[in-house]
């Protein structure tokens, strides 16, 4: 059933050693080239596994243990590559993140592209420890690294028509072999109200663990929103729209009876077929509360006074 | 009895140790390469699988007997049903003790609230009547007709495993429907069987 017994991490290279080698490796062609310098100290493909230089570490260090990198990587719901958690990782290494553009589209002042590596230096990056909460009941703490998606939303100047905002995976079943099967609807679409997008503590994350975002967590660049169920963390985004009508997500597509378009993490509001009182946090034995909007209430709770929780869960 | 099990009495051993195999296999790899992020989840899966595929195994051994000419092999239905029931107890005990902690009263909002739960109880009860109704001198005692007639509700446990199956999964629902392919096939056989018959 397992098939993860195939390196033994003593065996695995340090990645001090290995990246020195690639580094080798880029500078003799470079010299061969006749390429100057500098432009070796420019990332020429974020590979999985590069550090990421962090320039921030504010306010938001959750005092929890952190779940190990290896059940981090390991667990992976991402649905482009398979329905099986614990096949994402191996599916999803050749997967290429370069080149990688984003779209910014709809109602803003001025339609752009960018490139993956100018949004990079866009902002600094900041540190983040989150709590993340799956759906399915587990969870884990998870350092990301990224910017908040408010300085991103500011940068792109959306005009008064803009009242959500709506994101896109990549579409491309030859180097996503989910997307062979129509177990949903590609390409993955999520979508956040425009005080929820704007929120200090929704992230735009490029990393995690101080790398750059491994492949099987949605590189080269994904949403994470902590207050929320993990699919609206949505993966590998290569368009932003901005909209003026609610996007319908696309697990409120497929199942409209368990997933609504808010998914606010509600340990008193069950799925349909499960409890969400409580999670397992991975790498614990027992049990944890589930604590309402993932223990974000302080921070988030306004943005859904007066509101149903039950009828817009 | 005694001069036809002669021949067979080899496979009695073969069979049950065999069984075993699976829940070894799930010790072996707890052991070794530790049971991935989510150990209890794991095992969750492993036995609810091993449950359904003994169930499975129960119900094809009579069209295989049948099929095959081979009536001994009927002689093995009790002990791969006593495993369906053995896989099902490790399946609830893993259920009540690790995943659930023994809170009762989340175990009863979550048997109470939840469809998929209330199929697997249900399943688990039938599969405790049933072993535990297998001894021979209750076979005597109830008759062959009532103890017959009382079997024939492996048919619903095995219906209501595969609904308990197919509730869990979020919307990738390929396995359960294999399963339910298989049972359909069980099923199917005995229907046009008895058919047949008349």
């Amino acid at each position: 059933m397992d098939k993860k017994h195939d390196i033994k991490p003593s065996e695995i290279t340090p990645k001090e050693l290995y990246m020195n080698r690639r580094q080798f490796i880029a500078g003799a062609t470079a010299v061969l080239t006749g390429l100057s310098s500098l432009e070796l100290l420019v990332p020429s493909g974020a590979d999985s596994g590069q550090r990421l230089k962090i320039e921030r570490r504010g306010q938001y260090t959750l005092q929890e243990e952190q779940t190990s990198y290896k059940d981090a990587t390991n667990y992976n719901n991402f649905y482009e590559f398979s329905t099986d958690k614990e096949d994402v990782a191996e599916l999803s290494r050749n997967f290429r993140t370069r080149p990688w553009t984003l779209a910014i589209e709809g109602h803003v002042k001025k339609p752009k592209v960018y490139d993956i590596d100018d949004i990079l230096k866009l902002f600094p990056l900041e540190e983040r420890i989150y709590r993340f909460r799956c759906v399915e009941g587990w969870s884990m703490v998870i350092p990301w690294i990224g910017f908040p998606l408010s300085d991103f939303v500011k940068k792109c100047e959306p005009t008064s028509k803009a009242r959500y905002v709506e994101f896109i995976t990549l579409l491309n079943p030859e180097q996503m072999p989910g997307q062979r099967r129509d177990v949903l609807e590609w390409p993955y679409l999520e979508g956040l109200r425009m005080d929820e997008a704007t929120h200090p503590l929704t992230l735009l994350s490029l990393g995690m663990y101080g790398e750059v975002l491994p492949n099987q967590n949605g590189a080269p660049i994904r949403l994470i929103v902590p207050w929320k169920y993990g699919f609206k963390s949505i993966k590998s985004i290569v368009r932003i729209r901005f909209v003026e009508n609610m996007p319908t997500s696309t697990w409120t597509k497929a199942i409209p009876r368990e997933y609504g378009f808010y998914a606010n993490v509600n340990p008193d509001v069950d799925h349909p077929r499960w409890s969400q009182a409580r999670e397992r946090r991975l790498g614990e034995f027992s049990k944890r509360k589930t604590l309402m909007f993932n223990g974000y209430a302080d921070k988030v709770a306004h943005l859904y006074s007066g509101m149903d929780l039950n009828k817009y869960f | 009895m005694s001069h036809h099990s002669q021949s067979i009495r080899w496979i009695r051993p073969v069979v049950f140790i065999a069984s075993l195999l699976p829940l070894a296999w799930l010790i072996w790899q707890s052991l070794t390469i530790g049971l991935g992020a989510n150990p209890v989840e794991k095992i969750q899966r492993y036995t609810g699988d091993w449950t359904l595929n003994f169930i499975f195994i129960t119900l094809a051994i009579s069209p295989l007997q049948r099929i095959t000419g081979i009536v001994r092999l009927k002689e093995m239905r009790r002990m791969v049903g006593l495993y369906a029931f053995f896989y099902a107890c490790l399946h609830f005990i893993n259920y009540i003790s690790i995943d659930q902690a023994f809170e009762w009263d989340a175990i009863i909002k979550d048997v109470a609230g939840h469809k998929r739960i209330v199929f697997g109880f249900i399943s688990f009860i039938i599969l405790s009547v049933l072993a535990a109704t297998s001894a021979n001198r209750i076979f005597q005692k109830l008759g062959a007709g009532y103890w017959n007639a009382l079997h024939q509700l492996i048919y619903i446990a095995a219906i209501g495993s595969v609904v308990h199956f197919l509730l869990l999964v979020k919307i990738d629902i390929r396995w359960p429907l294999i399963y339910a392919g298989v049972l359909a096939v069980l099923l199917g056989y005995r229907i046009v069987f008895r058919a047949h018959k008349k």
